[in-house]
């Protein structure tokens, strides 16, 4: 049988995830599928639009997974907008002539910004907010200006006069109603949250309406408010609001709703069983639903009614929301304005400390209806439980919005149903929650990774850690990151009691707070705290026994034994005579030679005996041992940069050198790989590095916490256009945290994921030092730093330590078992079936 | 064991030579043994070769315990064994063998033949 045609009209993030709906249901096996996109690029994180501005590229928003379309053989026109449907023909005219058949449409066009209609609102340099495009337009228009205003201070409105400031604008935003975010907050929390976004330097104009736009005399334009009231501005954004764009719904006679939106069922299906609407063009029960968990949720219930499957229907959307606006949290929940017959509120406020808290309460006092939270949101999560679940309140209404003198939590994760919803973005039970507790999940990040749980907004985050450790408690799981069974501490807690008590030795550690003999989990991890903290010798009498034997014999071993030797190349720059010395090293002891991926070369197959010897020569030649065996700072591979390249905007191999010898040799609780690019192509990969920087026109950008390896992840940009001296302090101050407080073999994205306030947090930590460590945090680098040794060139100066380096105590021979392969010019060890067997002595 | 055989010693090193918290390589007459050193002073020595390998190398594992058990870990891929014993902790039908170990003064004499 043929495949019948599915048109899907609009490429936004309910599209896509429509999309992925279908093609998760088998839907390509009975559908051709075609899009119709408007815009120049597929589907972007709309929501995440502001970080735009921040330094995010059109990539970083993308959410279309690579390959998605070809993978799947759907087509996408870019580009392409439908102008016209006829539905007797069942066919779809576009803009660039096509005539496209289809069995089933889907329209998922989004809406518009509405411009209210003032006059002057067409002139040059006005704005709307809402695609990629009109950004970098905005961008434009504010390099040659000095202020800008915004009109509208809803949601999106806020967003954009954060842009605005962020672009160096004096911002003005200018509000018809008394209040900002009038839908979602009331006048005291409206109130405050003024006075908080004014500290941040926007000027917030309410109650106060433009008449008209006119040539400004200071600036470009000048709204005219009243008679003797105007604000003179360069650019001007306009955010009041959305309206349904269901144009194409109206000329083709589709059941529209008074105020506009395309009107649909249950099954989101419109007046003409064959098409579709979902998301923000869609009017369901005389309501359009302007949040994306709802397009979700419309987008996965059209793709199942298409499949055949109709046992779940829309049946509306909860429309709390909990979001940061210039840095002040604002949250909204259920019935905000007290509008349920009979409800009685509970208000908490405190100016001083910029708090609001509303809690809206049944008449009966038994039920949370409610919330409005300003300035303090930590308590969106139990209270949005609450509403949701018509859960019974724990006690006295007030205590919900009180400030908690105890820190007793309002309501256990133990309570929630487990129906309950935890991750309204992507739709996360507490049963999906559980379920993946029981198939092994351990930790946030696990949960993260299997269930996409606080995977978008991040605002559940405590919630999911709360069910997770009272989910584990009860399967018995001891919730517990002790090292091991010879010390009751996590890693963080035995790095605290080596600096506090000054401890400098293994067996000081175990006589104070351990027991038994240790073991293979906790010396080398005691050892590597030590080296952090102290920075010894590791092969000073007391230390080398703890070591790895990577670390013992500072090379890193192979599967027969024997030993790789990577010596340090910063930055990846090396120049033909040292290239030499290793290239006649390397044939002098027939070592396999391999390119590694830091920009460096790794000799293979050098015997203990032979370590000293190698070490001696390419000591002497200039070499320093690269750590390749620690759990240390490894590489900072760069690209050549502005040396050479024509396009490089700055020096980046000579900061890759900089930042690889101030930092080589710090022992950490996982490796470390750092990279510069130096300018935007990125050649250097450093979004896949714990440490990334990249050359700007202006300064440095600087990414944390990307990795590559078996669970890959792109680092997130943390701070933009810093100069030198910034580049340092935060990368000290960030190394010295990780190493403060990570767990063992905790690489640093994984370390994020679990902080509680993620990305936020670590950034309020480093950059505005938050904790008040940041000094002291970079005194103990500057320690490491000064009492920096090449371990190799202390090695060979001792003849103690040399005399280790034999593979018999007893006798000078060498181990009679290695045998070898010849393959492509060089040697590796022999496969077990390739071995010959040698006469056993007897 | 048979006891009307005599063990035979083979001297391989000084006390001073091994480490606590360490091991060595010695060379038998009958192929190689690891020789350990706890961090209380007491010596063992097992086979050198790690089964799970074949590679000569535990004598450079890191030594520790395990509740009561001391234990070596093989650097490759990290299978405890028990040092009195030899067997393997996280197998069971594997196991090393041992080698009888004295001071003499402070020579250290590994037997040339494991204990059965």
């Amino acid at each position: 049988m043929a495949k019948q045609q599915l048109l899907l009209i609009g490429h936004g993030m309910v599209g896509q995830r429509y999309l992925e709906s279908l093609v998760a249901q088998g839907g390509r096996d009975q559908f051709d599928v075609t899009v119709l996109c408007e815009e120049p690029l597929p589907a972007y994180d709309r929501v995440g639009l502001t970080s735009y501005f921040s330094g995010k590229t059109a990539d970083d928003l993308s959410l279309v997974p690579q390959g998605f379309f070809e993978e799947h053989g759907i087509t996408l026109k870019l580009k392409t907008r439908a102008d016209s449907i006829d539905r007797a023909a069942k066919t779809v005219t576009t803009n660039t002539g096509e005539t496209l058949a289809y069995d089933k449409l889907v329209l998922a066009t989004g809406s518009y910004p509405f411009v209210p209609p003032i006059p002057g609102n067409d002139r040059d340099n006005c704005f709307v907010y809402r695609t990629i495009d009109d950004l970098d337009a905005m961008i434009a228009a504010s390099k040659g200006g000095k202020v800008g205003a915004v009109v509208g201070g809803g949601l999106l409105g806020l967003e954009a006069a954060k842009a605005l400031h962020d672009l160096g604008l004096e911002t003005h935003v200018v509000e018809f109603a008394p209040r900002l975010m009038a839908v979602q907050v009331d006048d005291f929390g409206g109130g405050l949250l003024k006075d908080k976004i004014q500290e941040l330097g926007v000027t917030v104009h309410t109650s106060t309406g433009t008449q008209e736009i006119i040539d400004g005399e200071s600036c470009k334009h000048r709204m005219v408010f009243g008679e003797d009231k105007h604000l003179e501005t360069d650019l001007i954004v306009f955010s009041a609001g959305i309206r349904p764009q269901d144009a194409l719904g109206r000329a083709c006679e589709l059941e529209l709703g008074e105020r506009g939106g395309i009107v649909v069922n249950d099954h989101c299906v419109t007046s003409d069983e064959d098409v579709y609407a979902i998301g923000e063009v869609a009017l369901w029960n005389g309501r359009i639903f302007g949040l994306v968990a709802p397009g979700y949720q419309m987008a996965e219930i059209a793709a199942e009614h298409l499949m055949g499957k109709a046992e779940k229907a829309f049946q509306g959307a909860d429309m709390s929301t909990k979001l940061k606006l210039m840095g002040v949290d604002v949250a909204s929940i259920g019935d905000a304005h007290g509008n349920t017959p009979g409800c009685r509120s509970t208000v908490f406020m405190d100016q001083t400390a910029g708090i609001y808290k509303k809690a809206v309460v049944s008449e009966c006092g038994k039920k949370l209806l409610g919330a409005v939270l300003v300035g303090d949101a930590a308590d969106y999560g139990n209270l949005l439980q609450l509403c949701l679940n018509e859960m019974d309140l724990p006690g006295d209404p007030a205590a919900l919005v009180a400030p908690v003198s105890d820190g007793a939590p309002l309501l256990g994760a133990d309570a929630l149903p487990d129906t309950a919803q935890i991750c309204s973005c992507n739709n996360v039970s507490k049963g999906d929650l559980c379920a993946a507790i029981d198939g092994g999940c351990m930790t946030v990040g696990d949960l993260k990774a299997c269930t996409n749980a606080a995977g978008t907004c991040g605002g559940c985050a405590a919630l999911v850690k709360q069910v997770l450790d009272s989910e584990l408690e009860k399967r018995g799981v001891e919730v517990n990151n002790h090292v091991c069974e010879h010390f009751p501490y996590s890693r963080e807690e035995i790095y605290h009691l080596v600096r506090v008590g000054q401890i400098t030795t293994f067996d000081q550690l175990l006589e104070k707070h351990g027991s038994g003999d240790g073991c293979d989990i906790c010396k080398p991890t005691v050892a590597n705290v030590l080296a952090s903290c102290w920075n010894d010798w590791v092969l000073n009498k007391p230390h080398a026994g703890l070591q790895d034997t990577n670390d013992y014999f500072m090379g890193n071993m192979q599967r027969d034994g024997t030993y790789s030797i990577v010596p340090r190349v910063a930055g990846g720059e090396i120049t033909p005579d040292k290239l030499i010395v290793l290239g006649e090293v390397a044939k002098k002891y027939d070592l396999y030679t391999k390119i590694t991926g830091g920009q460096r070369v790794d000799l293979f197959g050098a015997r203990v005996d032979q370590l000293p010897e190698i070490w001696k020569i390419l000591v002497e030649a200039g070499f320093e041992t690269g750590h390749a065996y620690g759990k240390s700072v490894r590489t900072v591979k760069s690209c050549v940069g502005s040396t050479w390249c024509r396009y490089g905007v700055k020096d980046s191999v000579g900061t890759a050198i900089q930042i690889e010898e101030r930092y080589k040799g710090l022992r950490s609780p996982h490796k470390l790989k750092f990279a510069v690019s130096g300018c935007t192509r990125e050649c250097a990969e450093a979004q896949s590095k714990d440490v990334g920087v990249i050359a700007t026109e202006k300064g440095w950008n600087l990414y944390v916490c990307g990795n590559g390896g078996m669970r890959p992840r792109h680092a997130d940009l943390f701070a933009s256009d810093l100069s030198d001296e910034e580049l340092i302090k935060y990368t000290d101050r960030f190394l010295m945290f990780y190493i403060k407080t990570a767990d063992r073999l905790q690489r640093t994205s994984v370390w994020m994921e679990n902080l509680e306030g993620g990305l936020d947090y670590l950034k309020d930590v480093i950059i505005n030092d938050s904790l008040g460590i940041g000094e002291e945090l970079e005194a103990q680098m500057k320690h490491i730093i000064g009492t920096y040794q090449c371990e190799w060139k202390t090695a060979i100066e001792d003849k103690e330590a040399v005399k280790r380096f034999k593979h018999f105590v007893n006798d000078d021979a060498n181990d009679d078992n290695l045998q070898y392969v010849r393959e492509r010019g060089q040697r590796r060890p022999a496969y077990e079936h390739e071995r010959i067997e040698t006469v056993q002595e007897a | 064991m048979n006891s009307s055989v005599a063990v035979e010693w083979k001297a391989v090193c000084k006390v001073s030579d091994v480490l606590p918290g360490t091991g060595v390589g010695v060379r038998l007459p009958a192929g190689q043994a690891a020789l350990f050193c706890t961090r209380n002073g007491q010596f063992y020595a097992l086979d050198n070769m790690d089964p799970f390998s074949h590679a000569n190398v535990l004598s450079r594992g890191i030594l520790g315990s395990i509740g009561d058990r001391k234990v070596v870990a093989s650097p490759i891929y990290k299978q405890h064994f028990d040092l009195e014993t030899g067997q393997c902790i996280e197998d069971e039908t594997v196991s090393l063998n041992v080698y009888p170990v004295r001071v003499e003064g402070d020579v250290i004499e590994v037997a040339m033949s494991a204990a059965h």
